[in-house]
């Protein structure tokens, strides 16, 4: 039974023919042999081992009932042990001096078959790290914890993702959004007001709330730019000012990105305050969005204090802002939330969601200043002409005529029909 | 020229970190800067290894292909260095290096991550050899005085191997073939991709 389990043990192994199995095939015995006499001579005991697992074998026997542990790779040491331990009172012809003393008192046991045993080699650990996406991690016995990170071959499909992913898609969404916005001014040009200007404004944004959107556009200006320049500048403006004037540059939009962060964070906080009332999608928008907004063709759909389109800009903005807000401060602070991994997945999210923003917000920009005639001035000024009102937001034009209507005769609606 | 590698033998490391305190040494590297460390795997359990790792001067370096301000540079000995003037502390290198080896000391604001440092092989930066601004700011250049980096040089059971990659290779085959056993070259897949097989 027990040389049944043994053959089974070493067929295995052999069986699947690879040069992992010859070498554990070979390792037990080179280290066996080591064990027993130190000096012999290398041929006599591998005829000693030949002759085979007999009855009085000690180790075979020992590991027998555990047929994995042979498949172990790196289980010379432990076996060594037991080996001589088992193989001395059984008196065997090459052990040392096998005529000393009867037995040792107590036969040292052999240690237990423990599966850790079977322990990859480097290469193979590594390999399959990088295959399972796992990293090898350790103790460490200096105070920076993190170190204890042996190897992480993350870091590699994070270079695939910085060098290759992230560069097209910049590239492809930022200079798709300029093609698309130039197409079509070429195409449809400015969108005109078509009754022309009024000449009586009404107030559409507030000082707070005009203050608010520029604190947040002007850093967003700045965060955008140095951030492109992060995955940009080193093929496009290095080679144009040079290496020192380069990273000159980079630092100081760093350090900007790093401080702008917090305003424009506070911005986006409250936009959201502000306008997330006017911003709830409903069934107007469809309305909007089957018409293009007026962009294409002509006429405008009737539209309230935000159209489709401005609600989308004001979702992407808050949502789109947030989220990269939130992944930029798990990069600003490394390690206190984020180990080595999880600052890899915040770069990606928030390297992915600033290039899309940007496009969006390129679209956004030109909308607001060449795009239709008339709807700088309210962020502007915060006033827009009677007439772009009308045909951009109808509706809010009508809530705002009512408001003030009623802040004039507040009692009206109160008042008993024919009171008067 | 020579083809520089680190091979930590681990089945030689006994975790004595003098490696470490020798690099500090040496280099006279900053408080909360490691650019050796020592990692132990399956701490107090069987199959426990020990591992002295650093920077591994890669092939085809992560840290060089990621750089926003390509700050790296290959030596003739393809050995990995960067130049601190340029570095702006990204921490890009870090977040590609597999072995962690890129430091960061704690300056200023927030993460505050100031210039990169890293093992540099003992052979310092761009400065002008074995000069007061080089040591300031990279350390020793033991390279240009023909001498190997330290931390392999002392190792006392010369587990850590610094050389020619050919030639440590050779040695470390040389062993496992003597003592019948050898868990391999470890991160060398992953820098070098090559194994050591003996």
């Amino acid at each position: 039974m027990r040389r049944a389990l043994l053959a089974l043990g070493l067929a295995l192994p052999l069986l699947a023919g690879t040069a992992m199995a010859q070498a554990q095939q070979q390792a037990p015995q080179s280290a066996e042999t080591a064990q027993a006499v130190p000096n012999g001579a290398p041929t006599a005991q591998q005829q000693s081992q030949d002759r085979g697992p007999g009855p009085d074998k000690g180790a075979p026997e020992v590991q027998a009932p555990v047929p994995e542990s042979q498949s172990a790779g790196e289980n010379r040491q432990q076996q060594a042990p037991t080996s001589t331990a088992t193989q001395q009172p059984t008196g065997t012809p090459t052990a040392p001096q096998p005529e000393v003393a009867p037995v040792p008192v107590s036969p040292i046991p052999a240690p237990p078959p423990v599966s850790e045993r079977a322990q990859p080699s480097a290469e193979e650990q590594e390999l399959e790290a990088a295959l399972k996406g796992q990293h090898i991690q350790g103790r460490i016995s200096i105070p920076n914890q993190s170190a204890s990170l042996l190897v992480q071959p993350q870091g590699r499909d994070w270079r695939a993702f910085r060098n290759q992913t992230l560069f097209w898609t910049g590239a492809i969404a930022v200079l798709g959004m300029a093609a698309v916005i130039a197409l079509f001014y070429l195409i449809r040009g400015r969108v005109r007001l078509e009754a022309g200007f009024s000449g009586r404004t009404m107030l559409r944004f507030g000082f707070i709330e005009r203050v608010v959107h520029w604190m947040t556009a002007s850093t967003f200006i700045v965060l955008a730019l140095s951030g492109l320049n992060l995955t940009f500048g080193r093929h496009l403006i290095r080679p144009l000012i040079g290496d020192q004037p380069f990273t000159d540059l980079t630092h100081y939009g760093k350090i900007a990105h790093n401080f702008l962060a917090f305003p424009f964070t506070l911005g986006i906080v409250l936009m959201f305050l502000f306008w997330v009332k006017g911003n709830i999608p409903n069934k107007l928008d469809l309305v909007w969005l089957r018409q293009f907004g007026g962009m294409v063709g002509s006429g405008n759909p009737p539209s309230q204090q935000f159209n489709a389109g401005q609600k989308v800009i004001f979702w992407v903005t808050v949502l789109g802002g947030g989220l990269v807000a939130l992944s930029g401060y798990l990069l600003l602070f490394p390690f206190t939330v984020a180990g080595v991994n999880g600052l890899q997945w915040s770069h990606m999210l928030h390297g992915t969601l600033s290039m899309l923003m940007i496009a969006v917000m390129l679209g956004h920009i030109y909308i607001g200043t060449l795009g239709i005639e008339g709807s700088f001035s309210a962020m502007g000024s915060g006033r827009v002409d009677y007439n772009w009102a009308r045909e951009h937001h109808s509706l809010w034009v009508d809530d705002e005529l009512r408001k003030a209507h009623d802040s004039v005769r507040p009692e009206a609606a109160a008042r008993p029909a024919g009171a008067d | 020229m020579a083809r520089m590698k680190f091979l930590c033998d681990s089945d030689r490391c006994i975790e004595c970190n003098a490696c470490v305190t020798a690099c500090k040494n040496e280099n006279e590297v900053p408080w909360g800067i490691n650019r050796r460390r020592v990692i132990t795997l399956n701490d107090g359990k069987p199959g426990e290894r020990s591992i002295s790792m650093a920077c591994m001067h890669c092939t085809d370096a992560p840290c060089a292909a990621v750089c926003p301000v390509s700050c790296f540079y290959t030596t003739a000995d393809a050995i990995v260095l960067h130049d601190k003037d340029l570095c702006i502390g990204c921490g890009y290198c870090f977040y590609a290096c597999p072995f962690g080896a890129p430091q960061f000391p704690k300056v200023g604001n927030f993460g505050g991550r100031g210039k990169m440092d890293k093992c540099t092989y003992c052979a310092a930066g761009p400065e002008q050899d074995n000069s007061a601004a080089e040591y300031a700011q990279y350390g020793a250049n033991r390279i240009a005085e023909g001498k190997l980096p330290l931390c392999a040089e002392m190792c006392s059971t010369k587990a850590l191997l610094a050389g020619d990659g050919d030639i440590i290779a050779s040695i470390y085959k040389e062993r496992v073939q003597t003592r019948g056993y050898g868990a391999g070259a470890w991160g060398w897949r992953t820098a070098y991709r090559e194994t050591v097989d003996a």
